[in-house]
């Protein structure tokens, strides 16, 4: 329905009626007590990102080798790790690594996944069944067992679990990308815009696209929480951000050695990730009653 | 009359997965191509002269174009000759033989706990839909698919292991006990029980209930959400409403009736969720040193071990395509409305 | 008169979050008869049905007198529910298709019945199933016993479900709609059926549907429903002798065979239709 709506209103008028539509959403969200918190959650993880650096109590670099595997206390109050290093200050610098992977992930996964769906749901027939069983190989993983061969094949760092989680995670968007497209490939309006001697890259661009980018940014957002675990899971095998970098996933790793008599080593990254991964999880959650029409009535 | 159109399905069945396959192949055969490693190097070492280094590289066919390399790979895999592993000096095949099992019994059990917790939590959750039990379950289960679990694998050990003493420590059995019982089968429980060593069959329960919770707990998520949206559309079906006017129970209504009904694409999603855990167990046997393939996979990524690399991957694909085929092999068997 | 089976004073029901209720003021008794209740649908008429049975756990449901034999409906806990459902209670559902458990064999459907009420041997249920099978004329009861619904035409399905309702004897029965998923052709054999049943057993039948021809034939009394609430009850020999316009309008709405062939009378609707009318049933 939003579809047909948006799309006989022509591209110009779209982005004020995106944006109210995306204030409705925000304003449904927030009466869910979790998908409340979701959203906080979220408000406070890109808030830390930003103004990390001002809020961190200590350099999260700075090694103090007389105050290590300190416990929480009121100088520290998530300890400090074996290198006298802050761990409160660390994990307050580790949310803008968090923020930059799901960033990046997303604009690589988003227009990956979209060009193949799009290319695919358009042309039909034989692009179709080769780009879609292309898409179902990838989809034949788990996303961390194929995102840890690639790092495997491009080499540990960071940017290369990036790339990683990025090659498994677009499938699942080229399918929903597809689905959209086939729904009004046939429309009156795309029949339109072929007959005035649009080209195909034209009318996929200018037409298709903007019609599925709504559901792809919310697949987007369900995404999420898998790409975070993913990517602390391969921090944690040493496959990801290298130390002394403080991504979550690599610090609950070096910690571990320590785990036993200092607890707090491990124990606050990982609430960390759950946290935020949560969050996305029940915003995830909300979005998708949020868009389920039955629920909307009910306002 | 029926033949022909059975065999077009089998036969329709049959080509996508050969072409599945074949890409399989291909993905596996270009993540080993790009890998920083180079396979010579690591056979010879880094001593050889130029002359043995050209004559390993020429054996390995690595002077041919690449597509004469990959007709190779194709004729090693239908000959199961899956290489030798850099690491151990074994060949690949019997390296992964030797550790699946430790990795099936836990997933096993993993999928048994699952099955076992989000099934009725899926069924409670349609049935109160709204209700209060439905979102506790729903931040329950969404819990147990937020946490990162190799880092609840770590809890977990701090503090039912270290702290309250309940479960045994890292590994599949007490250091104490290794090497007791025969290897026959591979897996520990069926080994202790079948040589009548009961302790150490305590003890391999005892180290496999952690892990195998935590995954469980964790694969449970997909179950429960699952369970709960078959059983909302089940719920309000006619059939229900005439085994309520029966005067069935409300308790047999849901189990006997409705959940019944379910139970086939239960089976399609426990089946995609065993397989989904190998990925949560790659994780918890690095916690846990856990002798699977798990752990065999990831010393094998930190080596650039690359046929055994290459060996694992496809591997885990072939069990996704199969679980698959199976999934859908069980639909057909039982459900009536397919037969 | 003899003591009625049924009693029912000023039923109201009104769902959850509802605007208004979808019933009200509805009042009849029933004896060993046929009782009729014709509307149009959302009139109510189903509504009116589930919540004799009190399967409605969504909506409020309250009457001043709702009477069935000893029991009273409205303060029945659950436990006395589940013993009058199936038992001394039953209804028959609208379309075999979704009415039957599809991954079950029909046998097994009608016996559980049974079993869910009489203390016997599976074999025991068995055996009074496939007798109940042959009761409603099907040919070969183990036959059909092991199908499973899918595999059954419409028409049997019904009968199986009529099977499967009055397997217990009740002393009523309400059926929903029971012929019109079926085809033309059927539909009088398996009313037939019903029929021949009920005046046997001596059951009271409740017989809800918008055909007003069927109800005609096949009641001896009709309840005529609007918007909720009962506008008319007639004797459904005297049903050409209705006042309220509702009614009047329905009649005048049905094609008649030598009639003329001018397009037929559409309803005009009125507010003040939903007032019911003095009546003389």
């Amino acid at each position: 329905m939003l579809h047909s709506e948006t799309g006989r209103a022509g591209a110009r008028l779209r982005l004020p009626q995106g944006l109210s539509a995306f204030g409705n959403i925000l304003k449904f969200l927030w009466k869910s007590p979790t998908s409340a918190f979701g959203l906080i959650v979220l408000g406070f993880l890109i808030a830390t990102a930003l103004l990390g650096p001002l809020l961190a109590p200590y350099d999260p670099y700075a090694q103090d080798l007389q105050n290590t595997l300190q416990a929480p206390s009121t100088a520290h109050w998530f300890g400090t790790d074996e290198l006298g290093r802050d761990i409160l200050s660390r994990l307050l610098f580790g949310a803008a690594i968090t923020l930059r992977i799901i960033f990046l992930v997303t604009i690589v996964v988003g227009p990956i996944g979209m060009a193949v769906g799009t290319i695919a749901g358009y042309f039909g027939g034989r692009v179709d069944t080769v780009l879609m069983r292309i898409t179902d190989i990838f989809l034949s993983f788990p996303s961390l067992i194929l995102a840890l061969a690639f790092v495997a094949a491009l080499g540990p760092s960071l940017n290369n679990a990036i790339i990683a989680i990025a090659l498994t995670a677009w499938p699942p968007i080229a399918r929903l990308a597809r689905a959209e497209t086939l729904t009004f490939r046939k429309a009156d309006y795309i029949s339109a815009a072929r007959l005035q001697g649009a080209s195909s890259a034209r009318i996929i661009w200018k037409s298709i696209v903007p019609m599925c980018l709504p559901s792809v940014m919310i697949r987007l957002t369900l995404n999420m929480a898998t790409v975070i675990l993913t990517a602390a899971g391969l921090g944690f095998l040493g496959l990801g951000a290298q130390p002394p970098m403080p991504e979550w996933g690599a610090m609950i790793a070096t910690g571990r050695r320590y785990m036993i008599d200092s607890w707090w080593l491990v124990t606050f990254p990982g609430l960390a990730i759950l946290t935020v991964s949560l969050a996305f999880n029940l915003l995830g959650d909300g979005l998708r009653d949020a868009l389920d029409p039955k629920q909307m009535n009910r306002r | 009359m029926r033949n022909p159109r059975w065999l077009s399905a089998a036969l329709n069945q049959a080509a996508t997965i050969g072409v599945t396959l074949l890409g399989l192949l291909i993905l596996t055969f270009v993540i080993g191509r790009i890998m920083p490693v180079d396979p010579v190097r690591a056979i010879v070492g880094e001593e050889a002269t130029r002359e043995v280094y050209m004559n390993v590289y020429q054996q390995l066919g690595l002077d041919k174009p690449m597509w004469q390399q990959f007709l190779f790979y194709l004729r090693d895999v239908a000959t199961l000759d899956f290489g030798t592993s850099l690491r151990t000096g074994q060949p690949v095949l019997d390296d992964i033989l030797h550790v699946l099992p430790a990795t099936i019994e836990l997933a096993t059990f993993a999928i048994v706990i699952g099955a076992g917790i989000g099934i009725p939590l899926g069924v409670l959750a349609a049935v109160n839909k709204d209700r209060w039990q439905d979102h506790a379950i729903r931040v329950f289960s969404l819990m147990g698919h937020s946490m990162p679990i190799f880092w609840t694998g770590m809890i977990g050990l701090l503090v039912f292991y270290a702290a309250l003493g309940w479960v045994g420590g890292a590994g599949r059995m007490s250091q104490f006990y290794i090497g007791l019982v025969p290897d026959r089968t591979g897996f520990l429980l069926i080994d202790s029980a079948l040589a009548g060593e009961w302790e150490v069959f305590r003890s391999a329960v005892n180290h496999l209930i952690l892990p195998a919770a935590l995954l469980g707990y964790s694969s449970s998520a997909y179950i429960t959400r699952m369970t709960r949206s078959f059983m909302l559309d089940q719920i309000n079906q006619e059939y229900v409403t005439t085994a309520r006017v029966k005067g069935l129970s409300e308790r047999k209504t849901i189990w006997s009736h409705a959940f019944g009904n379910i139970k086939v694409q239960l089976v399609t999603i426990v089946a995609l969720a065993y397989g989904a855990l190998l990925e949560g167990a790659v994780l918890i046997e690095t916690v846990f040193a856990w002798p699977g393939f798990g752990q065999y996979l990831t010393s094998t990524l930190r080596m650039g071990d690359m046929n055994a690399l290459m060996t694992c991957v496809l591997l885990v694909g072939v069990i996704f395509i199969a679980l698959n085929l199976l999934s859908d092999l069980l639909y057909r068997v039982f459900d009536p409305r397919t037969r | 008169m003899e003591t009625p089976i049924l009693d029912v004073q000023d039923l109201r029901v009104h769902y959850r979050g509802a605007p208004q209720p979808a019933v009200q003021d509805v009042s009849f008794a029933l004896g060993r008869e046929r009782l009729g209740i014709v509307g149009e649908s959302g009139s109510g008429k189903s509504t009116v049905g589930r919540a004799l049975l009190k399967l409605l756990p969504t909506a409020e449901i309250t009457a001043t007198r709702m009477q069935f034999g000893e029991t009273d409906l409205q303060a029945a806990t659950e436990k006395q529910m589940l013993d009058i459902r199936g038992n001394r209670m039953s209804m028959i559902l609208q379309d075999p298709k979704f009415s039957l458990n599809p991954i079950r064999r029909c046998g097994e459907q009608i016996a559980e019945a049974y079993l869910t009420h009489f203390r016997c041997s599976k074999r025991e249920a068995k055996e009074r199933a496939l007798a109940m099978l042959e009761a409603v004329q099907i040919r070969d009861p183990h036959l059909v016993y092991d199908r499973y619904p899918h595999e059954v035409s419409g028409g049997m399905g019904q009968r199986i479900m009529i099977a499967m309702m009055l397997l217990a004897e009740p002393r009523l029965v309400i059926a929903d709609e029971p012929t019109s998923a079926l085809d033309v052709t059927v539909r009088l054999e398996v009313l037939k059926i019903l029929d021949d049943l009920v005046r046997e057993k001596g059951i009271g039948l409740i017989m809800i549907s918008h055909d007003l021809n069927l109800v005609r034939n096949f009641c001896d009394r009709v309840l005529i429903m609007y918007a909720g609430r009962v506008v008319e009850t007639l004797n459904a020999a005297e049903l050409d002798r209705a006042q309220h316009p509702y009614t009047r309008g329905l009649l005048a709405a049905q094609p008649r065979i030598g009639g003329n062939r001018q397009p037929l009378p559409v309803l005009d609707r009125r507010p003040e239709w939903s007032q019911p009318m003095e009546t003389s049933a």
